[in-house]
């Protein structure tokens, strides 16, 4: 079965309406779709002080590497799940405060396996994409440390396919 | 410091480009430099031998958990790097 795979890494914005649509199909009877957004953070500081509110966060890329990867990884779903398209969208650059960073979205015959899919790519792009977080707060800026629950998350995935 | 400075032995070999990114890069001050490799080595070596070039880089590998990719996928410190090849350095990624 063919999978249409279709990956880009941007620092422009995506709409969301726009990927939906590209997504349908008229063998699928669902499209799930995830989008990752940057959240209010806040950073105690000493003293009196209120505490430091996140502003925007900074996103590099390894260019090349990052794409190569995403598409690997959506070949990887596309082989475990039964899936007709996958569309990732990865922004770069600085995004401020609710800002869209990521957008994974499946198109699959039944639910169950675009749910799946789009769940396992997150847990992929989290810890096997070349992409880093740097958060900017009013007070200075900082390099987000990668978190041991998403290394967990992934390991779900490599259990062997059902 | 400079690129050259990391090409200890001559050879007629094609360089290895050693690409940094994110927190590595900034605390190399560098996001690529060219390396001539002695022969053919592994990522624990090629390491090695960066840190014995430049105590920057001694200090900005020291203690730091390092990925490394190979031709832009991701290898263990084991994978074998020859003449020519492309290698990127960085910390646990953070996208998504």
């Amino acid at each position: 079965m063919t999978v249409v795979i279709n990956c880009r890494v941007q620092p422009e914005d995506f709409a969301l309406d726009h990927e939906y649509q590209a997504l349908q199909r008229p063998d699928c009877g669902a499209v799930v779709l995830f989008c990752g957004l940057v959240r209010e953070q806040f950073q105690p500081q000493d003293g009196s002080l209120p505490s430091d509110t996140l502003q925007a966060l900074e996103l590099e890329h390894y260019p090349g590497m990052t794409e190569q990867s995403i598409r690997a990884i959506a070949g990887q779903a596309a082989e475990r799940f039964d899936l007709r398209a996958v569309t990732v969208v990865h922004r770069i650059g600085l995004l401020p405060l609710g800002a869209q960073i990521v957008l994974v979205g499946v198109a699959a015959p039944h639910r169950s396996d675009a749910f799946a899919a789009c769940d396992m790519l997150m847990d992929y792009l989290k810890n096997q994409v070349p992409l880093w977080k740097k958060v900017h707060f009013l007070t200075g800026t900082s390099w987000a440390d990668a978190k041991a629950s998403d290394k967990q998350a992934l390991a779900r995935w490599q259990t062997p396919a059902r | 410091m400079s690129d050259t400075a990391f090409a200890p032995h001559s050879s007629l070999a094609a360089p290895v480009k050693v690409l940094f990114f994110a927190a590595l890069r900034e605390a190399i001050g560098h996001s690529e430099l060219q390396l001539t490799l002695p022969a053919p080595l592994q990522i624990s070596a090629v390491l090695a031998l960066l840190s014995a070039e430049s105590p920057q880089v001694q200090q900005a590998l020291a203690g730091r958990e390092v990925l490394a990719a190979l031709n832009q996928q991701l290898v263990a410190s084991t994978a074998w790097v020859s003449p020519g090849d492309e290698v990127a350095l960085f910390p646990p990624v953070t996208g998504g």
